[in-house]
This record gives structure tokens, sequence and C-alpha cells, in this order.
């Protein structure tokens, strides 16, 4: 039996375990190809970014692109892999017509990464991660495949995660855990919709002591497909668990099956005649490469702060919600960052929280920005939120200011004076609007008389329109509380 | 000493897509198979403390830096292929 939690929050049980393993492959945020100097730009007309060595043609020799080694040992050590002091490049031998040489270069018994892990934050096993070179793109029409090999030789990081997976939706936050950490350390753009994020998932089920074969599902290409997946193969699965007792790990060879979105099914996929058989060996056109302690050090530098260590550090040193972390990590590093100094300048960091996965968050989406391109910075926000409580503004104020703020270069200060922002905080003005909206709303004040608390906030509300939004909000709490409490 | 048999040419030779008439693959097999055992003659030498080699070359860390280079042109690219459509290469229908 397994518990797990569903999209809408509550608990579902199902009779059986989900065991999912996630193979994800990452492009490699590089100008050029992995081998050759043809451009990775996305979306050239067909055959228009290739040469003899991506074409394989007779007598081309690949060299390798250092920025691309860079990326992938970057990755590595993000994924806390084991990094060997030497690493070689394999042939894995196969014909297809994506792959004009025969073979692809990828790299089989000496991986740039070995055993890793990536917090999710429970802990998720990483068994390697090795460079290779992509294939080329087919499109089948009638009784003719077209080849376009401009993807053939782009770089790829294959990540091979441990089948530690329990849940389509743990399987869900895994991919998307990683496509972010990718972006963050600057490896890969991960945009799904352009192939540069892939991911493929092993999926089979455990019942009592049982557990069904493996199966291997392709094409899903968005995270909400991999969620569904998922969850519709591990049901297949069950059903075929209990009327066929053939269907058992080891009896059947691991199967690859594909997703079909618009029919929401797993079918299988039509099998080739033999058994994979790839002849590995080591591609001699190649040379080793050696990789130095230094290396490593500079490429764990490069790497910084990992999600996992923000996500302790965020809760620890602000003391944020598990929930206020999570929005906050959800808009990325650069966020974090943003964060740190927008709290050093106010020093209210739940309130610069709320500003950053509030309004900057809304903000950004309206206008597709991006927090590095945000004409508002950190420090100037700061500013607004120290002003905000100094001052006293109202929240529809302190929006306005936000807005000024955003559309000119002027500091908190400036920007309410040039907005003509008033604040009423003189407590006899005050306390006189707080008597007229307490007259104007008897029934308000008799259910906060009767234990409705919320009651004052539609009184404050009423307040403010008296002081057309200019009352000073701490003064206008306190003295409201006073005249409701006065009476009782 | 005989190491590769009759039915595992075939398969190296299906692996590699040559079709072989049954009269060629009796004539292959042996040869094969002596071409193999004459590279085991390596396995003879003792190779105790010596370390694996993955390149005869005693050269390692070639690189090249992460700059574009003109690619062909696209009717270039094509020139050799035996069918295109378009600017695509075009072949027999391919399985998914
Ligand atoms: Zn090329």
């Amino acid at each position: 039996m397994s518990v797990v939690t569903s999209r809408f929050g509550e608990a579902m049980t199902t009779p059986y375990e989900t065991i999912i393993g996630l193979e994800v492959h990452v492009q490699l945020q590089t100008r050029t190809k992995l081998f050759c100097g043809c451009p990775t730009t996305f979306g050239l007309p067909p055959n228009s970014a290739t040469c003899p060595v991506c074409l394989g043609l007779p007598g081309a020799l690949p060299v390798l692109n250092r920025h691309a080694f860079q990326l992938a040992l970057r990755a590595a050590a993000a994924l806390n892999c084991q990094i060997p002091q030497r690493t070689k490049w394999d042939r894995k031998n196969y014909f297809y017509p994506d792959l004009p040489k025969g073979y692809q270069i990828s790299q089989y018994d000496q991986p740039l990464g070995g055993e890793g892990y990536l917090d999710i934050p429970r802990r998720i096993g990483i068994i390697r991660a090795h460079l290779e070179e992509d294939a080329g793109k087919l499109t089948h029409e009638g009784n003719l495949t077209l080849v376009d090999l401009n993807r053939a030789g782009m770089p790829l990081l294959e990540i091979v995660g441990k089948p530690e997976l329990t849940s389509p939706e743990e399987a869900k936050i895994y991919l998307e855990e990683m496509a972010g950490l990718m972006r963050d350390i600057g490896v890969s753009d991960c945009r799904m919709e352009e192939g540069s994020l892939r991911c493929d998932a092993n999926v089979n089920i455990r019942v009592g002591d049982e557990v069904t074969p493996i199966v291997e599902i392709k094409n899903l290409n968005s995270f909400r497909f991999l969620e569904r997946a998922v969850r519709y193969e591990a049901s297949r699965q069950y059903e075929r668990f209990q009327r066929d007792s053939s269907f058992r790990f080891g009896k059947v060879p691991k199967q690859t099956w594909g997703w079909d979105e618009v029919a929401g099914v797993t079918r299988p996929q039509r099998e080739k005649e033999e058994a994979a058989d790839y002849r590995y060996f080591p591609d001699p056109d190649l040379v080793p490469i050696r990789i130095s302690p230094e290396q490593v050090a500079a490429a764990r530098a490069e790497v910084g702060e990992l999600p996992s260590q923000a996500r302790e550090r965020l809760a620890s040193q602000y003391g944020l919600s598990s929930y206020d972390v999570g929005v906050l990590m959800g808009m990325g590093r650069t966020a974090i960052a943003y964060f740190d100094r927008a709290s050093a300048a106010c020093g209210d960091s739940k309130t610069a929280c709320n500003w950053i996965t509030n309004q900057v968050a809304a903000v950004l989406k309206e206008t597709n920005t991006t927090l590095d391109a945000f004409a508002l910075s950190a420090e100037r926000l700061g500013g607004l939120i120290a002003a905000q409580k100094r001052i006293g503004l109202s929240r529809q104020q302190a929006l306005d200011v936000f807005a000024k703020m955003i559309a000119e270069p002027l500091d908190a200060d400036a920007a309410i004076s040039a907005l003509g922002v008033t604040v009423v905080s003189d407590d006899s003005a005050i306390v006189e609007a707080v008597r007229r909206a307490m007259a104007a709303n008897p029934k308000a004040v008799s259910d906060y008389r009767k234990g409705k608390k919320a009651a004052a906030n539609s009184l404050k509300g009423a307040v403010m329109k008296e002081l057309r939004g200019a009352g000073r909000a701490d003064v206008v709490d306190r003295v409201l509380q006073t005249e409701l409490e006065r009476h009782e | 000493m005989s190491t590769l048999n009759r039915e595992q040419v075939a398969r190296i030779a299906h692996l590699a897509r040559l079709e072989l008439t049954p009269a060629e693959l009796d004539g292959l097999t042996p040869q094969l198979d002596a071409i193999v055992d004459y590279v085991q003659r390596l396995s003879a030498v003792d190779t105790t403390d010596i370390e694996p080699l993955a390149h005869a070359l005693d050269v390692i860390d070639a690189f090249r830096e992460d700059e574009p280079v003109r690619s062909l042109a696209v009717e270039q690219a094509l020139a050799n292929s035996p069918g295109r459509r378009g600017p695509c290469f075009s072949v027999p229908a391919a399985l998914e």
C-alpha cells in the first residue's frame, strides 16, 4: 500500500508502490556543437548548420568544444557527482537515418560524472552523468523519412537518476528541480518546447513482494505529460499485474512505450527486431581528458549555493516559512540574490519576501521580463518597504509608489513626494474618521463586538475611504481598535 | 582454435546492414575467425601492473574554443545524397 498526495492535496491510497527512474537530457548552452564549429541556434532552416564533421563525411575529425566540457563539469559538480581524474569517449554503434556516422559519440565506462544526488528536498540518487552528441531530426512523410541534421552533434548531458522516485508528483518535482538547477548555474536553458530538456521515464510497480517489468516511456515533452504518463502507466501495470501472472519482473524484457497526450494513454512502440547491441568501443578519433583537482574545485566554485543549501539558509537566516521559501526559490536563483539585497536594505525580510513573491512576480509576469532586467533594483525596493513602515503608507499608496519607482529611477522618498502622497497621522483627524465610519456601519460594529473580529477589516476600509486613502495605517489600526473596544 | 561461428558472423553482418549470401557467409566465417584469432595473440602478453590504455596517442586534453565557423551551404551538404526532398535528405521510411 502506498499513500500519495494528489494535486488537490488529499491523500490517495493505491494498492501498489510506483518506482520511477528518470533519464534526463539537457542541451548545454554553447554557441557551437560538441565536436565541430556549427552553430547551435534553434530554428535554423533544415541542414543549414552542418559541416563535414557533423555530417560524418569520410576523413572529418571531431575536436571537443572546451566550453561544453566545462559546462558538463559544472553540472556534474552541482549534482554532487564523483568526478574521475580521467574521462574518455566511446562510440555507440547503431544504424538509423538520424545518425550519419553510424555511431554516436558518447561516454560508456568512464563518464565525466559518477554517482551523485539531487535534493528535491528529499535526496534522490544520480547514477551517472555523461556527455554525448545529439542525433538528427526525422520527419516521416508517406514512404519516405526526411532527415535534418542541424541537431546532429548538439552537446547533450545525459543524467541518469536512480529509480528512487515514488509518485508521479515527485517525478515532476524532480524534473522541475533539475531544470531549475541547470538554468540557475547557466548550464542549459532547459526549454522543453525547443528540445533543450528531454525526459524518459522508467516505470514499474511493487505489489507486496512482487515487482512488474520496467517500461521505458519516451516522448515526455512537458512536465505535465510526465506526471500524467507515469500515473497512467502505473495504473495500467497494476491492472495487467492482477490478470496476468507472467507480468513480473525478469519474465518479460524491458519495453519501450510512448506517451500519446491526445488519447491520454501510453502505447507500445514498435520493437526493433533484435535486442540493442551497441558494441561500444573507445573512439580512436578523440583523446582522453584529464580532470585536475583544480578544475573540479573551479567547477564547484562556479556552482555556488545549491538550491538545497539556499533552502536551508533562507529558513535559518531569515526565519521564512517553508511556503515562502518554496515560492521564492520557484522564481530562480536571481530571486534569492534579489531578496537577500532587498532584505538587507529594509531589515524586514518577511515583508521583502511578500513584495517579491507577489507584486514583483506579478509585474515580471505581466511585462514578460526577468528579474535581471527589472527596472526596480532590490535596494530601491528595500527603500520603499522601509519608507512604507516609517511613514505608514497605506497598501494602495505603497502600490502607487511601487509603480512610480518602476517607471522612473527615483528612490522611495522622491517617488512619494513626486506623487504628492500625504499621510494623515494626526490622531484627532483619524479619531474623527473612525467615529464617522463606525456610525455609518453599525452592523460591522455590532458584528465585531459579538466576536467577529474580521469585521474590523471592512471598518478599516471605510476609515481609509473617509481619509481618502491617506490614513497612516498603523495609527488607523490602533485608533480603530481603541474605539471598538471602548464601548464593549 | 575457433572463436566465431556462422551464426555470430551472420548477426554481425546484420548489425552492419550487410546482406550476405549463404556462400559468402561460408567464405567469410573462417576469414573473420582467423582475424579475431590473430588479434587474440595480444592476450598472451602479460599486462599485470600496466594501466589500461584508452588511446594509442600519448596526447590528452585536445580542445577547440566555442567559436562558430561557417557551415556548409544546404546545397553542398546535400550534394552527395542519393535522395532529397527540399532542404532535407530523404531515405526509405524508417520505423519510429
Ligand atoms: Zn558541424
